[in-house]
């Protein structure tokens, strides 16, 4: 079904500065009606303000952009009928509860009060905040805020969700809860764009992902098919305190597929091979004739921190402007 | 966008913002603390040593007092405009509105009739004080019901200013102070306090010109708080006390409606 309709997001080269930065340059999107996009990038990639743009909050210098077949540039007002949106920080307003913040939500999007309270309840059971629904917000965890923040998209039960790092700083139970959360939306059908510095959280929840960095789309695919873009096993090691990294790249040098990556504040060595177990044993016995001990090592599939490694240079969760060359 | 429809969804926010006053009790508290204090400082320790025109009893000068008090204390009651909407900008809430299909003018609309409301509080807390310092309305009620509007209609047009600075600044903590170092000479240099006669030459000027005064003396004829022996005031302003203020009023909503509309459509967090 989803083939035939248009697409519920189309973004065409879209472009934004601010002052002398150049925060997106030139971005095209498509999200197909009920599949899920994961965007991924670093801190001050862009992210944010593709949502922001999409979601009508800012005009972009250049390009256009089509929400749910409606122009977000032309018809912003049409937009924002057929659109939820979570924000990076849960903008629930703290003195109000979880009820009144849903309830008041619905009334701006005009559902009329007898809906909009049934519809608060209806979200606060299914977001498990029942027993929290009339206490301020301001006693929630932080992932319980993030859930009513959600809840707050879905009000209008409107086709399509942006979802701007819902997980950003969460604990691991909440980010746990959050996830569970939004496979059930997705299950529902709903179309998702959702950014994320997590690429646990991309592969775990994306159909498809557009990588991001500098305000350019650098890669994009399914997590399969960006995995399979930077090769097939990797030998990861951890070097024993007091033992040479250097000595051990070059015992392994022969073994691999291309030249180890070293990281020397975690005196760790990333290396692609090919060779199955066969080239554990070998680095094995390499590393013992080099005379260097290890605290770890094994064979693992590429995730999708080697993917952003291997395009940029640097992990996800680095700042920018740290690891840019 | 229809008007019934902005003021729909202007109440459903301006319904937010008061549920917050009821929650936070504090911020009234602190609203009428510092009010109070000057209305103790001016009355007992000051107030002897102020002649004001009329009569040099301390009782002439507490019913002097109050008007300049009341126009204060809204006048920095309307800052709270400002200051919950710069909160607002930087938690995403600003952000949360704007995405919603709601009138976009409803979200200020909403925020400065609820500031309205929280004015017309502080104004009750403060007539309380002014009773009890003895402070009496010498006026019929409908006349004194026109003071407050005056002063109210006044702090209402300084809520939009408020408001256009709120979303302009990056933090609350700039906004306040920026706003008090403005606010604090201008209901100073006033007649709030101090009659102007004693105001040096330029001062004097000013203050005569500034709308503080002339809400101040506006409201003050109507609560008949002026003896029937003090001459007419010189100066324009404060002969058309009543006019002058609502003409500054007319202007500023005049101006400051569309400027801090036109800053909210482009205000983001961040």
């Amino acid at each position: 079904m989803a083939s035939t309709s248009t697409p519920a997001v189309v973004a065409r080269g879209l472009v934004k500065h601010y002052k002398d930065v150049v925060a997106l340059d030139g971005v095209d999107l498509t999200v197909p009606t009920g599949s899920v996009l994961g965007l991924l990038g670093p801190n001050g990639a862009g992210k944010t303000t593709i949502v922001r743009i999409l979601t009508t909050l800012l005009r972009p210098d250049g390009g256009t952009a089509e929400v749910a077949g409606v122009d977000v540039l032309r018809r912003p007002r049409d937009v924002r009928r057929r659109i939820g949106l979570s924000g990076q920080y849960a903008a629930v307003d703290e003195y109000l509860t979880g009820f009144e913040n849903l309830d008041m939500i619905g009334r701006l999007y005009h559902l009329g009060a007898k809906r909009s309270r049934e519809r608060a309840r209806e979200l606060l059971a299914s977001f498990r905040l029942e027993d929290a629904a009339d206490r301020p917000s301001k006693t929630y965890s932080g992932g319980m805020r993030r859930r009513l923040d959600l809840a707050g998209a879905l009000v209008a039960d409107p086709p399509v969700i942006f979802l701007d790092e819902p997980t950003t700083g969460l604990d691991p139970r909440g980010r746990a809860d959050m996830w569970e959360v939004i496979q059930r939306l997705v299950a529902g059908g709903t179309t998702l764009l959702l950014t994320t510095q997590y690429l646990e959280e991309a592969d775990l929840l994306a159909d498809e992902i557009v990588v991001i960095d500098h305000g350019r789309i650098i890669a994009q695919g399914t997590a399969d098919e960006l995995k399979r873009q930077v090769g097939g096993e990797r030998l990861e090691l951890t070097v024993q305190e007091g033992a040479s990294l250097d000595d051990a790249a070059r015992a392994l040098a022969p073994l691999g597929v291309s030249t180890p990556t070293l990281d020397a504040t975690r005196r760790s060595l990333l290396m692609p091979v090919e060779g199955g177990a066969a080239v554990l044993g070998g680095a094995l016995r390499a590393l013992e004739d080099a005379g260097v001990t290890l605290d770890d090592i094994g064979l693992r599939r590429p995730t999708l921190d080697d993917v952003f490694l291997s395009l940029t240079g640097r992990t996800a969760e680095d700042d920018p402007t740290e690891g840019a060359a | 966008m229809a008007l019934p429809a902005v003021i729909a969804d202007a109440q459903v926010v301006a319904k937010r913002n008061i549920i917050k006053i009821k929650r936070v009790p504090d911020l009234l508290v602190f609203t009428t603390l510092s009010p109070i204090m000057f209305v103790l400082l001016f009355a007992y320790v000051f107030g002897g040593a102020i002649e004001v025109p009329g009569g040099g009893s301390s009782q002439a000068y507490r019913e002097y007092l109050m008007a300049g008090i009341f126009a204060q204390t809204v006048i920095f009651g309307a800052t709270i405009t400002g200051a919950g909407l710069a909160e607002d900008v930087k938690k995403g809430i600003i952000d949360r509105f704007r995405s919603l299909p709601m009138a976009p003018s409803a979200v200020l609309t909403g925020r400065t009739m609820s500031d309205v409301i929280n004015n017309v509080l502080v104004l009750v807390v403060m007539a309380l004080t002014g009773l009890i310092v003895g402070w009496r309305i010498r006026s019929s009620f409908l006349d004194a019901v026109a003071g407050f509007a005056l002063l109210l209609l006044f702090a209402y047009a300084i809520s939009w200013v408020m408001a256009w600075l709120g979303m302009l600044v990056p933090s609350v903590e700039v906004f306040n102070n920026a706003t008090f170092i403005v606010i604090f000479p201008l209901t100073f240099v006033a007649n709030t306090f101090v009659p102007l006669e004693s105001l040096p030459g330029p001062l004097q000027t000013f203050a005569a010109w500034n709308p503080v005064s002339s809400a101040t003396q506006a409201s003050r004829e109507l609560f008949g708080n002026i003896p029937a022996q003090v001459p007419e005031p010189t100066q324009w302003p404060l002969q058309h006390a009543g006019l002058y203020t609502v003409i500054w009023s007319v202007i500023i909503l005049a101006v400051f409606i569309p400027v801090a509309n036109a800053q909210y459509r482009r205000s983001t967090s961040r």
